[in-house]
């Protein structure tokens, strides 16, 4: 029966792909729109089912399908670990799914390739089905490759654009990066303790077998990381994110926000007996983290593009979610990937409905005024920024709040940076919404006479997002987290367990909501009062070009390896190869040079034939005669 | 038998097989009738056959006898087959001199 259900769980989505791959075209565009909505929709609710099952029982559910390969006494089964932690991410991957395949309906509508972008949708969600509740390392491998695969395939989605094609290559190739990481940790992994099944992995890690080799356990952890930061857009790897704004908006909200990017979180937090293990790599991730959140956060406060400056937050907030994996915090990183889940994707929809009422328009500066037109997407779009800034009673306060205060007991250098990050995070996201939806509209008369709110089947998810994004906070109210308890049995035991709630707490708490506020308040000075509007690109100047052009990072990575692997490769090129070929070519010539030349033999005069026979075989006697 | 070879000594024969042979190869080298250049083969082939002959009786053995029937049964064919050829070049060509064989230039 849960072999059945798991079984419906995963595939569901994955005959959804099907579907809309073979039939899609011919079956129409809203029959392809239903069934790819259906089908994660089916497995949203098996995972409910699931949930309800296990919050009750508590007991992980293990589901073996097959034996997959041996090499000697290293086994790998085939299955499925349905535990608290996959769970939860399952939730939210199919129900978010769910929500922004209905979303697509209507957002895709008018694209001739509709069927293939519910067919790439449906199989994404299949992957991260399989990343989720794969029961060992390799199983969740498949599905990290695969969810690579459909990222790359969803950013260039409208590949008549170079530049589209371009961002989904460099998705592909950063992540590929990450993924050699990852490999590599599996490999470690599967050397040091024999096993990558995350249940024995965890007995024997526990158990204290290997314990004393403390550097390769490091490695391990390293390279699981460097995985990690490569799906979940961390230094040094997070420039594809922005890039990947190019595919639709849907899928920036679905993968490049609310799911996929969780992927490294999601394997941290499963391995985290394994970084227990090694403090020196949980500082690193802790640094990284804290790093990401800042830098991603000052290129933030300056980008023009709507769902660039959603992407940079992206990078921003993952990174104070790595900040809290590294302070060995999972739950509470746990809790913040899913109240971002929650606010980033109604965020991200929101700005879809604003993209799609103006036709494309991505430029901040040249909208304005939507509030009084698109109510129900402000609405949404307020209470989600209102979350994001971590204004209380919004479910982002709860969650942002007790990552700076595991921060501030760990260290308070990386809780002044979490800090900054957060007052820049609630600027940059007021100032998208006071230059998006207040004041006048600075579009073209022909825009604005066409501004309308968008159809149900976008405010529909908008509204859901909302209210979740609103609530979501209740999971883990401060001295009584359901979460807490709910995820004690997969997470590593805190051993000073939850201290009363002091000054310090309410000090640190008033302090957040103080700085969320003074980001809002710079945001209404500068946008609302002074009626600032961003500057052309052309006239930026100083740090804030700096910032505009991203630090120049990917100048930077362009310079230092873009630019010697080219030349290396046209070296490769026009050297090497061009030796190599020399000889080959040689070999060719040579022979041709002597037919040639002994064509001239073949003359057809049979005396010279008979004389030049004779003349071989005295050769040829005298030759013997000599060797005698 | 051996009173032959007694009499005349292997080592004349082997020279006369010699000459024979060296005036086959000339004749093949120098004449540009194909009839004449046929017939210095024979001379060779027959040379070569007078010496099997000798050394067979040399070493009484009767196998380079033996040998010498199969070669000349085959020369017998060869010969056939060659006038054929020889017949068929002259009706083609008007002539069988050697020097206007050149169809087969590469």
């Amino acid at each position: 029966m849960e072999k059945n259900l798991a079984l419906v769980l995963v595939l569901a989505p994955f005959l959804g792909f099907l579907f809309n791959v073979f039939f899609g075209k011919k079956a129409g565009k809203n029959i392809v729109g239903i069934i790819g909505t259906l089908s994660v929709a089916v497995s949203f609710a098996v995972s409910l089912y699931f949930f309800l099952q296990i919050n009750e029982t508590k007991k992980p559910i293990i589901i073996d399908l097959f034996d997959w390969f041996s090499l000697q006494s290293f086994k790998i089964n085939f299955g499925f670990l349905l535990d608290q932690l996959s769970l939860l991410w399952l939730l939210f991957v199919t129900g978010i799914g769910a929500l922004i395949h209905l979303y697509s309906i209507s957002y895709m509508h008018d694209d001739e390739n509709m069927h293939k972008f519910f067919a790439y949708l449906n199989l994404f969600i299949f992957f991260m089905i399989t990343l989720v509740i794969g029961s060992n390392l390799l199983v969740m491998f498949i599905g990290w490759e695969g969810v690579g695969l459909c990222s790359y395939l969803l950013i260039g989605f409208w590949h008549k654009n170079q530049d589209y094609n371009d961002a989904a290559k460099k998705a592909f190739i950063m992540n590929r990066i990450g993924d050699l990481g990852f490999l590599i940790g599996i490999f470690t992994i599967g050397f040091l303790f024999s096993t990558i099944d995350f249940v024995d992995l965890k007995e024997v890690v526990l158990g204290g077998t290997n314990s004393g080799n403390t550097l390769w356990i490091g490695i391990a952890a390293l390279a699981l990381f460097i995985g990690a930061s490569g799906k979940s857009a961390q230094i040094p790897l997070y420039t594809w994110l922005p890039d990947a704004m190019a595919g639709p908006t849907p899928v920036s909200a679905l993968i490049h926000a609310a799911t996929m990017v969780t992927a490294g979180i999601f394997m941290i937090t499963r391995m985290n007996f394994l970084f227990e293990m090694a403090p020196l790599i949980q500082n690193i991730i802790a640094i990284v983290g804290a790093v990401t959140a800042l830098v991603a956060a000052t290129i933030g406060l300056v980008q023009n593009d709507i769902k660039k400056v959603l992407a940079y937050s992206t990078v921003s907030q993952l990174g104070l979610m790595f900040l809290a994996l590294g302070l060995g915090a999972y739950e509470v990183a746990v809790f913040h990937v899913i109240t971002h889940a929650f606010f980033k994707a109604c965020l991200f929809l929101g700005s879809g409905s604003v993209i799609h009422a103006l036709h494309g328009e991505q430029d901040m500066r040249k909208m304005g005024g939507l509030k009084n037109v698109m109510k129900i997407t402000f609405v949404t779009f307020l209470i989600a920024s209102l979350a994001i800034s971590g204004i209380p009673p919004f479910s982002g306060f709860f969650s942002k709040d007790e990552i700076l205060m595991i921060a501030f007991e760990n260290n308070i250098t990386l809780w002044i940076i979490a800090s900054l990050a957060s007052i820049m995070t609630a600027f940059y996201m007021f100032r998208l919404l006071y230059l998006t939806f207040f004041k006048e509209f600075r579009g073209t008369e022909e825009q604005k006479h066409h501004l309308h709110e968008s159809p149900s089947l976008i405010t529909f998810p908008l509204i859901v997002l909302a209210i979740l994004a609103a609530i979501g906070g209740l999971i883990s109210l401060p001295g009584n987290s359901w979460l807490h308890e709910y995820l004690a049995p997969v997470l590593p035991a805190v051993i000073n367990e939850e201290h009363a709630f002091g000054t310090t707490e309410y000090m640190l708490m008033t302090i957040a909501v103080i700085g969320g506020l003074i980001g809002i308040g710079i945001a209404f000075a500068k946008y609302i009062k002074q009626n600032q509007v961003p500057k052309e690109d052309a006239q930026i100047v100083g740090f804030s070009k700096i910032l505009y052009n991203k630090y120049y990072v990917d100048e930077f990575y362009e310079l230092i390896i873009v630019k010697p692997i080219n030349v290396l490769s046209n070296f490769f090129r026009d050297t090497i190869e061009t030796a190599l070929s020399a000889v080959v070519f040689g070999f060719g010539k040579a022979a041709e040079a002597v037919g040639t030349k002994g064509k001239i033999l073949q003359n057809g005069s049979i005396g010279f034939y008979l004389f030049a026979f004779v003349l071989g075989v005295c050769a040829i006697l005298t030759c013997l005669f000599l060797a005698k | 038998m051996n009173n032959i070879l007694n009499q005349i000594g292997i080592e004349n024969y082997i020279f006369l097989s010699v000459i024979l042979f060296c005036i086959g190869v000339f004749g093949v080298l120098y004449r540009r009738n194909a009839i004449i250049v046929f017939m210095s083969i024979e001379i060779m082939l027959n040379a070569v056959n007078l010496l099997f002959v000798a050394f067979s009786t040399y070493h009484q053995d009767a196998q380079g006898q033996v040998f010498v029937f199969f070669s000349m049964a085959v020369a017998a064919a060869e010969v056939a087959v060659g006038l054929a050829i020889l017949v068929s070049i002259f009706k083609n060509l008007g002539s069988i001199d050697i020097n206007n064989l050149k169809n087969l230039k590469g």
